[in-house]
């Protein structure tokens, strides 16, 4: 196997004490190979964003960080600010959630897709041939009219299409697209999902995945992560984690996707609501909601183990509860 | 874009032909009697009176003597002072000079100083932070004329660093050195409130998303902040910036005479005293003129600030 692009080793991240200090991430450990799609899968708050933010250096403001998040082999939390802004303009890109939020509104489109280009130090006239080129690349017409543009002139599906744009132009190893779609509309979901993938594979590019749609992980991605309260649950090829799940959270997330296929069973909610990493409880964090739990779920925080190709973080994984 | 700025300077004349009648009839309803005032005291027959109302026109029914001084307004006479027995015109005129170099120092002084203040408390929280936060909070709260007294005291009387009331300098520099206290006497209370804006819009900006793109793909600290964080506290600052600057005309007949400046606040302040009716009524109708023209000069900044605004409707479009 080849050594992975990025390897997320046991991350922990807590908030600092001057702001309500309470741990976000526990224990997270993921990794992504060149070329390969990994989907980071869960319900709102289980820390899948912020998990995606170190994989810049971004974490929240004073946190404190545990573990690795080794880029190419480098550990990014280690690094000073030259080599940060190195890795950050040419290896590992991210798309971000809200193209509107993302963009600055007061700048002109083709300012924003060659700023990371000039940030990393390449002339203003290549660095606008190149934008031009990947506007062209993400099915923007005319891109050179394009680029004199502003923000608000274009629909949210054309403008997540310029983000895709600028976060390829510095050729990243790394593609980190944080809900990309999310808040687009169906069909343009399709189209900016569709762009996505046909210049990651192009390219070779890694690309982490994050989305609370299990149905789109499915369509886009070769292994999926399943997040709770901070931690891995799961994790497992997507044909498999589809077919077999061992965490009854995935499960639960499995049945509550609507599908569309005739005679489907109707979605079925999981029950309670989702608890964030400082509210969980001593023991399995699922505990509380799972159909299945025992007193020692309660008692015994459960680790993230082999079962099956995967793995799995459910004491009873074993017992075939779901099948 | 034409239509607009028609429109905008209709509205302004409309503005100023409002103001002029009611800076013209308080003017007139205001307590006290001109002909006495011209007389200084002595004792004249009724006969002496009336001739010397009907030499400034006191004599005629009201909105005749308002008529009558529009007309002359509008072709420039806006009549003669009182108290100084000359045309009120080159009367201003010989005024505004100290004036506008007072107002120019002071706005320098507010713009630069609020603006650094508030970007450097917005980047620096903590101790920073908090003492921008007190020492705006006091500014603020500090009129005019107590800084005034407050500052001749300091630097004048015990430090002597710079001259008191009532000096001037020759030639520009020292100009500008016997018109520092005036300046920042006059700047303080706006300067700090300047700060306050401008540290709050830093702060919502850097909140923003785009801001934490912009880091996300190794553009440079430095290149952020002036790029997208005080690019995007523009629009506040500015529009603030231009209330502040109105806010100087104001203030500045209040340091004029507390500092003796020889100006055109101190001949407004004069000549209420002396009920000096022209120089007061040309006076008051060139600072809503000014404040006009001021807000005028920031609705029109406004688009090239922020691109989704439109001039014609003031707001995003
Ligand atoms: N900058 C921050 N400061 C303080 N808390 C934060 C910050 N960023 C995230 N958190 C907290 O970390 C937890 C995980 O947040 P995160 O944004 O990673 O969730 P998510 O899985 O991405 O959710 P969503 O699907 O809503 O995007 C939340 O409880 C959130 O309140
Ligand atoms: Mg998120």
């Amino acid at each position: 196997m080849t050594p992975a692009l990025l390897e997320i080793d046991g991350l922990s991240v807590r908030l600092p004490a001057a702001r309500a200090a309470r741990p976000i991430l526990d224990g997270v450990s993921l990794s992504v190979a060149a070329g390969e799609t990994v989907g980071l899968v869960g319900e709102s708050g289980s820390g899948k964003s912020v998990a995606c933010r170190s994989v810049l250096g971004l974490l929240p403001q004073g946190a404190g960080a545990e573990g690795q998040v080794r880029v190419g082999g480098r550990d990014v939390l280690t690094l000073d600010r030259t080599a940060l802004r190195e890795l950050r303009s040419r290896k590992v890109a991210m798309v971000f959630q809200d193209p509107r939020a993302a963009v600055d509104p007061l700048h002109r489109i083709g300012d924003f897709l060659t700023e990371g280009l000039r940030a990393a130090g390449v002339p203003a006239d290549r660095a606008t041939a190149r934008a031009a080129e990947l506007l062209d690349a993400v099915g923007i017409e005319d891109p050179r009219a394009a680029m004199r543009r502003r923000p608000h002139e274009f629909s949210g599906g054309m403008l997540q299409r310029v983000v895709i744009a600028a976060a390829l132009a510095g050729e990243p190893d790394l593609l980190i697209a944080d809900e990309p779609t999310t808040a687009l509309d169906v069909t343009t979901q399709a189209e900016v999902i569709a762009v996505l993938t046909r210049l990651q594979a192009e390219r070779g590019t890694g690309l982490l995945f994050v989305t609370h749609d299990l149905e789109l992980a499915a369509a886009v991605c070769d292994r999926i992560h399943v997040m709770y309260a901070g931690r891995i649950v799961e994790t497992r090829a997507t044909d498999e984690l589809f077919a077999r799940p061992r965490h009854p959270y995935t499960a639960g997330l499995l049945a509550c996707t609507p599908r569309i296929d005739p005679g489907a069973p109707p979605p079925r909610p999981v029950p309670g609501r989702p608890l964030s990493l400082a509210e969980a409880p001593a023991g399995c964090a699922f505990a509380a909601r799972c159909a299945f739990a025992e007193p020692r779920c309660s008692a015994e925080t459960p680790a993230l183990r082999p079962h099956g190709d995967g793995l799995a973080a459910c004491l009873r994984a074993d017992e075939g509860i779901l099948a | 874009m034409a239509r607009y700025l028609l429109g905008r300077l209709l509205g302004l004349a409309a503005v100023l032909l409002v103001t002029s009648f009611l800076v013209f009839s308080a003017v007139h309803l205001a307590p006290g009697d001109p002909v006495s005032f011209l007389l200084k005291g002595h004792p004249a027959t009724p006969e002496a009176r009336a001739a010397i109302a009907a030499q400034y026109h006191l004599d005629r029914p009201f909105l005749v003597q308002y008529l009558t001084w529009l007309g002359n307004v509008l072709h420039g006479d806006f009549g003669r002072s009182v108290q100084f027995r000359q045309d009120v015109g080159p009367l201003i005129g010989s005024r505004l000079p100290g004036t506008a170099l007072l107002i120019g120092y002071a706005a320098v002084l507010v713009c630069v100083g609020g603006v650094l203040t508030g970007v450097l408390a917005a980047l620096r929280p903590g101790l920073v932070d908090r003492a921008v936060l007190i020492g705006t909070g006091v500014a603020t709260a500090t009129p005019p004329f107590v800084s005034a007294i407050a500052l001749v005291s300091l630097f004048a009387v015990q430090l002597g660093w710079f001259p008191g009331p009532g000096s001037t300098g020759t030639g520009l520099g020292g100009r500008l050195y016997h018109l520092t206290l005036p300046a920042v006497a006059l700047a303080v209370t706006l300067a700090g409130l300047l700060a306050r804006v401008t540290r709050s819009a830093m702060l919502e900006q850097l909140a923003r998303e785009h801001v934490e793109v912009a880091r996300s793909r190794g553009v440079p600290e430095r290149t952020v902040i002036r790029r997208h964080v005080l690019r995007g506290a523009l629009g506040p600052i500015v529009t603030v910036g231009g209330t502040t600057l109105a806010g100087l005309l104001v203030s500045t007949s209040i340091v004029e005479s507390a500092f003796n400046v020889t100006g055109v606040g101190q001949l407004l302040v004069q000549s209420v005293t002396a009920k000096d009716f022209p120089v007061v009524q040309a006076v008051t109708l060139l600072t809503v003129l000014g404040f006009v023209l001021v807000n005028l000069a920031v609705d029109l900044l406004g688009p090239l600030i922020d691109p989704r605004v439109s001039p014609a409707t003031g707001g995003a479009a």
